[in-house]
């Protein structure tokens, strides 16, 4: 059990790397608590198995260190680490019982055989393999061998922390589901450190209480499943969560005949928070994105004239809900309709409330009062 | 109902397969068939005698001691390069350049004809002009194929692993390169040893390639016949005469084409036979409880 630092890593496959491309982890610090379920969210390709391997010690990081509990790790071996990972395609060892199987980590531990013997037995009464224990383990079905996998995994008791690698990905649908509770289960039972890595936000918030977000090899948002929702901190976390994910355009700002900033989207002004405002107005502002949830565009029943006026492309019924799309001054965006609202046609009017439209600076959230402000502040005083 | 239209012009297509076979294997053996149950005198006479060469193979103490020489050596030359191949093929280089240059410096053996093979350990061991003779003459040792059979089976068995222990390399080499990645990687989290690590997860990903590579030497060395040959015609007295020499001393020496016939049936029957019990023995051994 053990507090998993990350310092200034930095990882790349190429021996001299000269370009940010070159790197699959980008520099980045992070910690993950003792006794967190936590997720590592992100698409193919991103660095979250590097990372994994990275904390394992499978791969050794190209710059930085891994801190177990504050003592550097670097040097040792994944053996050496205590450390237990579930792969996403199963591992069995073929010629053994499934018994067996699960004994493995603890015998080559020098556990004693009681204990090994009841430990495995109390695994494979989560997993539900108790009837399976005298089979060879080669027999198995997919599933069935990676829940032997993970129970290798679940054994020992005093790891400093258990890795996921996709370990469902093989598994069907329904069983997932029931995999899933129990790992969290044996989470709030063993109040081990666990880290899932996964490209289904589904899949993350369900198991975690805290999810980050990987994108082009760096965590761009580390946070609950509500905050990632509700304040992305980076225009690929609001894409990334939410179905559909967050509608953006591209904003400018502008001062209006008195000079007071204004935000605009081609001619029409956009209203945003006042502190908002004046944090972007200090701020050296390149490219200016706006974003909003689908959940949070309002769209009214009749005309208003705060609203937009839009033109209605099309209603996709999603069974307990619909999407509207709609073109907002040439761009297409997206509205959740609530379930008893009226099917808008042809015209349509909408707004955006102050409270859920968000700005992004370079891809970056501007945030007066969230835990983004220190970035905004440093690059406030940049600017000046 | 519809009636099926019933077209045997199919059978065309397999004829020329069926051609093939017949010139490849059922003749020749039918032929062999033909020979061990008649008492050839010349082309033109000849007597149908049954099953009476089989009796007087089977009873043949030469034959016996031969078959005996046979297994012994086939045994022998599996426990040696069966363990050796896997060493080899574990200790072989797995990326970049050397990787490929000792696959090539492995697989050079394999290159050489039987009868080269033979000619140089001839050579090799002489005492005058051998290096290895000369050498172990220089160590002390008492080395002689020509005059002790024991070092004549001891040459005839290092021969039989120098040229072939390569095979059983390149074929557990591949097998090993087939393994993935992430066993290793399960194996390492799992704090597993060395050993155990070849225990259980490269010897059982092998055994598919090991059953070739068994079949494959217990084939090739129960038919034995040019190396020994070569180096000493089966001498010194017969202590390296195996069943193929053997048949070919009756059956072209002697002339005897009735008994050599049925030996050759004995023979192949032999062979056919213990790989059968192998293999069935091992796809038993690997049925999941």
């Amino acid at each position: 059990m053990a507090e998993i630092t990350l310092n200034a890593l930095a990882h790349s496959y190429s021996e001299n790397p000269s370009k940010a491309e070159d790197y699959a982890i980008r520099e980045m610090s992070h910690v993950w608590e003792q006794g967190g379920a936590f997720a590592l969210l992100g698409p193919s390709g991103c660095g979250k198995s590097t990372l994994l391997n990275i904390i394992s010690g499978l791969l050794e990081p190209s710059d930085g260190e891994v801190l177990f509990d504050g003592k550097r790790v670097n040097e040792l071996k994944p053996e050496e680490r205590n450390i237990a990972q579930v792969f996403q395609f199963p591992v069995v060892y073929d010629t053994m019982t499934v018994f067996d199987n699960l004994a493995f980590p603890l015998r080559n531990i020098g556990v004693p055989e009681h204990k090994v013997t009841s430990k495995v037995h109390e695994v494979a009464e989560i997993l539900e393999l108790s009837d399976q224990l005298k089979r060879k383990a080669k027999g198995l079905s997919a599933d069935q061998k990676q829940k032997v996998s993970m129970g290798r995994g679940l054994v020992r008791d005093d790891v400093s922390a258990i890795l996921f690698d996709e370990p469902l990905t093989v598994i069907d649908p329904q069983l997932k589901w029931k995999l899933r509770r129990k790992l969290k289960q044996i989470h709030e039972q063993f109040n081990i450190t666990m880290v899932y890595v996964t490209h289904d936000q589904l899949e993350a918030s369900t198991f975690a209480d805290k999810i980050a977000v990987m994108y082009n090899g760096q965590i761009v948002q580390f946070g609950t499943p509500r905050e990632l929702f509700e304040n992305p901190a980076h225009t690929f976390v609001g894409y990334f969560i939410g179905s559909p994910g967050m509608n953006f355009f591209d904003a400018h700002l502008t001062p209006d005949s008195q000079g007071n900033p204004r935000l605009m989207f081609g001619d029409l002004q956009i209203s945003i928070r006042d502190d908002v405002l004046l944090a972007l107005k200090n701020m050296d502002a390149a490219k200016v994105t706006l974003g909003i949830r689908p959940e949070f565009v309002h769209v009214w029943d009749g005309k208003n004239d705060d609203a937009y006026q839009v033109e209605v492309d099309y209603v996709e019924d999603l069974g307990t809900y619909k999407i509207l799309s709609f073109l907002f001054n040439g761009q297409m965006m997206k509205a959740r309709l609530s379930e008893d609202q009226k099917v808008p046609s042809g015209q349509v009017f909408v707004s955006f409330p102050e409270q859920w439209t968000k700005v992004y600076v370079n891809e970056y959230l501007v945030d007066p009062n969230g835990p983004m402000s220190v970035t905004v502040d440093q690059e406030v005083e940049h600017a000046n | 109902m519809q009636t099926k239209v019933e077209n045997n012009k199919a059978w065309f297509l397999v004829l020329p397969v069926f051609i093939i076979v017949a010139f490849s294997a059922i003749i020749p053996l039918m032929t062999v068939v033909n020979y061990s149950v008649q008492d050839i005198f010349d082309q033109n006479t000849s007597y149908f005698v049954g099953a009476e060469w089989f009796k007087q193979v089977m009873l043949d103490s030469r034959l016996h001691d031969a078959l005996i020489r046979q297994f012994l050596f086939s045994l022998t030359i599996l426990l040696i390069e069966i363990p050796l191949g896997i060493g080899v093929a574990l200790m072989m280089p797995t990326k970049g350049k050397s990787a490929s240059l000792c696959l090539i410096l492995v697989a050079i053996p394999l290159l050489i004809p039987w009868n080269v093979v033979g000619t140089i350990w001839q050579i090799f061991g002489r005492e005058d002009i051998g290096l290895f003779g000369a050498f172990m003459s220089t160590i002390g040792v008492d080395y002689n194929y020509a005059s002790d059979p024991f070092d004549a089976w001891a040459t005839v068995v290092l021969m039989d692993v120098w040229h072939w222990t390569p095979l059983v390399a390149l074929l557990c080499y591949s097998g090993l390169r087939a393994i993935p990645e992430v066993y290793y990687q399960a194996a390492r989290i799992d704090q597993a040893s060395r050993w155990a690590v070849f225990r259980y997860i490269q010897l059982p990903k092998l055994t598919n390639v090991l059953i070739i590579g068994v079949l494959l030497r217990f084939m090739d060395s129960f038919m034995i016949y040019t190396e020994p040959f070569v180096l000493t015609g089966g001498g010194p007295g017969s202590s390296t005469t195996f069943l193929s020499q053997a048949l070919v001393q009756q059956a072209i020496g002697q002339f005897d084409l009735g008994p050599a016939a049925a030996f050759s049936l004995v023979y192949f029957l032999i062979i056919l036979l213990v790989c059968w019990v192998f293999y069935t023995t091992i796809m038993n051994m690997q049925k999941d409880k």
